[in-house]
């Protein structure tokens, strides 16, 4: 069992560091404040690989692991929330599906615009009436002759209306169990933008990742090409789930990024702000709790390291489930975000409420990674079912 | 077409500064990163290579862990690296270096040598042009734009007031300035090859029509006397004067210590 980084990593590390403080920190602020996308940025990171990092060359991608795309994530999501998750959607939710699941012609189609930031990629399986119960699902696909209709409405999407490519979950039929419950049959699709019959509704204004764009999207019978099935038609649902597992360890990366930074901002402003003729760093309190803030923060680190190297597993060929590891890591992750980033706004005290000081947005980004791509209870759910089955 | 682009691993003046005992840079104990202009010059023969498929080798000089360094070179798209390393070489001043650097790359074949103007750790801007008179080349300095025209570059060769534009034609050294370009990051799939790619590590026996004597800190005609971090000046002298009055006094003060 070994700890270390690579060189490879290391320097990857290195790569990403500089990349978010050169590039995105100065930008978070404004981006927080205005919600506005970050298309430059979005291109920058284009440019330089980071949109198709575990995509093998052949295809356009870096040819590099997941735990490097991992940390892209956690150092991007270190100076600036929203960045992150843009890559994690992207990566986790569009471009990871197509590459697992998609036909050698969709892989070709697709992946090489995804990869170099050309094309932006979304997921969309949340409806109104089904977040946690995809059974809720009312988005239905009909065949008709060479194409499927798609109607009905998904909301909360991640990169909606900026991304180019949808991985998209719909029923296509309703089969009886074995106890004559009646259950939907998903399939999923891959759907593009411009498509007739595909638009975009309210897009949400959140508490915090403000940059990101979230919106609702509409399919009003919008006849995609029969050939834009993603996977067998009706498996779409563990193709969801499976995608899902690998997005929790995105958003497990983007929550540990998020409490690394609140940990590095509150170390610094701890050593230079004085009350009672001494910095406040030098009171044993404020040790005391960066002693627990970064012990938690290594131990999200080495749960969500652990998980990469899991799917790592898999995507090498392995007959390996990572969806337990993934788990553990989004929710423990997670919850580390929330708690170190509120304790670096207590620390802070009253410039910790302040929108000048970086922790208070942080704070905000943060509570976001233990409710979406499955909450925290889901997580607990997935545990639980793994210890008990 | 073939590039070389020296490189230099410089302290990364974020990080502090240390010495050996003789005044010289303890290379060893510190940050470091790619000497800026040298990037900038990097990633100009990157941009021919990009335009024109030339393939680019970089070299660079140092202890074994500027290794480092090429592979960040060769992350951002270089073809190979060199790595010139051997005890008899430390030490050595701007001569020292550039004797060094021309042995070495008297061994490769290259239409266009680029070096940095100048390394942030010595600010001499003395080895890219020493490297051409070494090697027996035009050299054309402070590039601040690199074009080629069939067998000949034709840069911009930038002052404080304005610029010339020269013309030379290859095999010929240009210095690059930081001004040149934005670099391009490295890419991750880069980072990766760069780490499978072999790196040619030479030692002194490798350099091709050079003497001992001119090679390290014995061969350097340069000698440090003293070397100090950066020195803390005092706090200065506060007054609280009218107008006129201030004027006055400010200048009885520069004219004591005769700046006026």
């Amino acid at each position: 069992m070994d700890f270390t980084l690579s060189k490879q990593h290391e320097m990857a590390r290195q790569l990403f560091k500089e990349f978010a403080e050169t590039e995105v920190a100065p930008l978070a602020q404004e981006t927080d404040e205005t919600e506005q996308f970050p298309e430059e940025t979005v291109k920058k990171m284009g440019k330089s690989g980071f949109l198709g990092i575990p995509v093998p060359k052949e295809y356009g991608g870096q040819g590099a692991d997941i735990l490097t795309y991992i940390m892209c994530v956690e150092e991007l999501s270190k100076v600036c929330g929203t960045t992150g998750v843009v890559v994690s959607a992207h990566t986790s939710l569009c471009v990871d599906p197509i590459l697992t699941y998609g036909t050698e012609e969709q892989k070709k189609k697709y992946l090489p615009d995804l990869c170099s930031g050309k094309k932006v990629g979304a997921f969309g399986l949340t409806e109104p009436g089904a977040g946690t119960d995809a059974q809720g699902v009312q988005t239905k696909a009909v065949l008709d002759g060479d194409e499927w209709v798609l109607n009905g409405s998904k909301c909360f999407i991640t990169n909606g209306k900026y991304a180019d490519v949808y991985i998209i979950i719909a029923y296509t039929d309703i089969v009886e169990d074995r106890r004559g419950r009646k259950v939907k049959k998903f399939s999923a699709f891959i759907v593009d933008k411009d498509t007739p019959g595909f638009t975009f509704g309210t897009k949400e204004k959140k508490m915090g990742i403000r940059g990101s764009a979230t919106y609702e999207l509409i399919f009003q019978d919008c006849r995609i090409p029969k050939d834009a099935l993603l996977g067998p038609q009706g498996k779409g649902f563990p193709i969801a789930m499976h995608t899902l597992d690998g997005g929790r360890i995105g958003i497990a990366s983007q929550a540990l990024g998020l409490a690394e930074g609140a940990l590095e901002k509150t170390i610094e402003y701890t050593k230079e702000r004085k009350q009672f003729g001494r910095s406040i760093s030098a009171q044993q309190n404020t040790q005391f709790q960066l002693a627990d803030m970064a012990t938690k923060v290594e131990a999200a680190k080495n749960l969500v390291y652990r998980a990469a190297l899991k799917k790592q597993e898999f995507a090498n060929g392995a007959k390996v489930s990572y969806s337990v590891e993934a788990a553990m890591a989004k929710l423990y992750a997670a919850e580390v975000a929330m708690e170190v980033t509120t304790k670096a706004v207590q620390l802070h005290g009253g410039y910790g409420y302040i929108r000048e000081y970086d922790v208070e947005r942080m704070m905000r980004d943060a509570k976001i990674t233990e409710i979406y791509e499955g909450t925290s209870e889901v997580q607990r759910m997935v545990i639980s079912g793994s210890l008990l089955k | 077409m073939k590039i070389v682009v020296c490189v230099k691993q410089v302290p990364d003046t974020k990080g502090g500064v240390k010495f050996n005992p003789d005044g010289t840079l303890d290379r060893g104990a510190m940050l470091t990163i790619m000497n800026p202009d040298d990037k900038a010059g990097l990633e100009a023969a990157l941009r021919l290579k990009d335009e024109y498929d030339a393939e680019v080798t970089v070299v660079t000089m140092g202890l074994p862990k500027a290794e480092d360094v090429l592979r960040e070179a060769m992350a951002m798209g270089a073809d190979k690296g060199i790595l010139v390393t051997d005890r008899v070489l430390g030490g050595a001043d701007t001569w020292a270096t550039s004797t060094t650097l021309a042995g070495a790359i008297r061994n490769i074949d290259y239409d266009l040598i680029i070096t940095g103007r100048q390394a942030i750790d010595g600010d001499t801007a003395q080895v890219g042009p020493q490297i051409s008179e070494h090697l027996d080349i035009p050299v054309i300095s402070y590039a601040n734009s690199i074009k080629i025209e069939g067998d000949s570059v034709v840069v911009q060769r930038q002052y404080d007031d304005g610029y010339h534009m020269v013309k030379a034609q290859m095999p010929c050294l240009v210095t690059a300035l930081s001004e040149l370009n934005d670099p391009r990051y490295m890419t991750p799939g880069g980072i990766f090859d760069a780490f499978e790619k072999e790196i040619t590590v030479w030692g002194r026996a490798d350099l091709k029509d050079v003497d001992d004597s001119n090679l390290g800190l014995a061969g350097s005609p340069t000698k440090i006397a003293k070397a100090s971090d950066k020195v803390r000046k005092g706090a200065g002298e506060k007054v609280t004067l009218e107008a006129d009055e201030a004027v006055t006094y400010i200048m009885d003060k520069l004219k004591e210590k005769h700046v006026i």
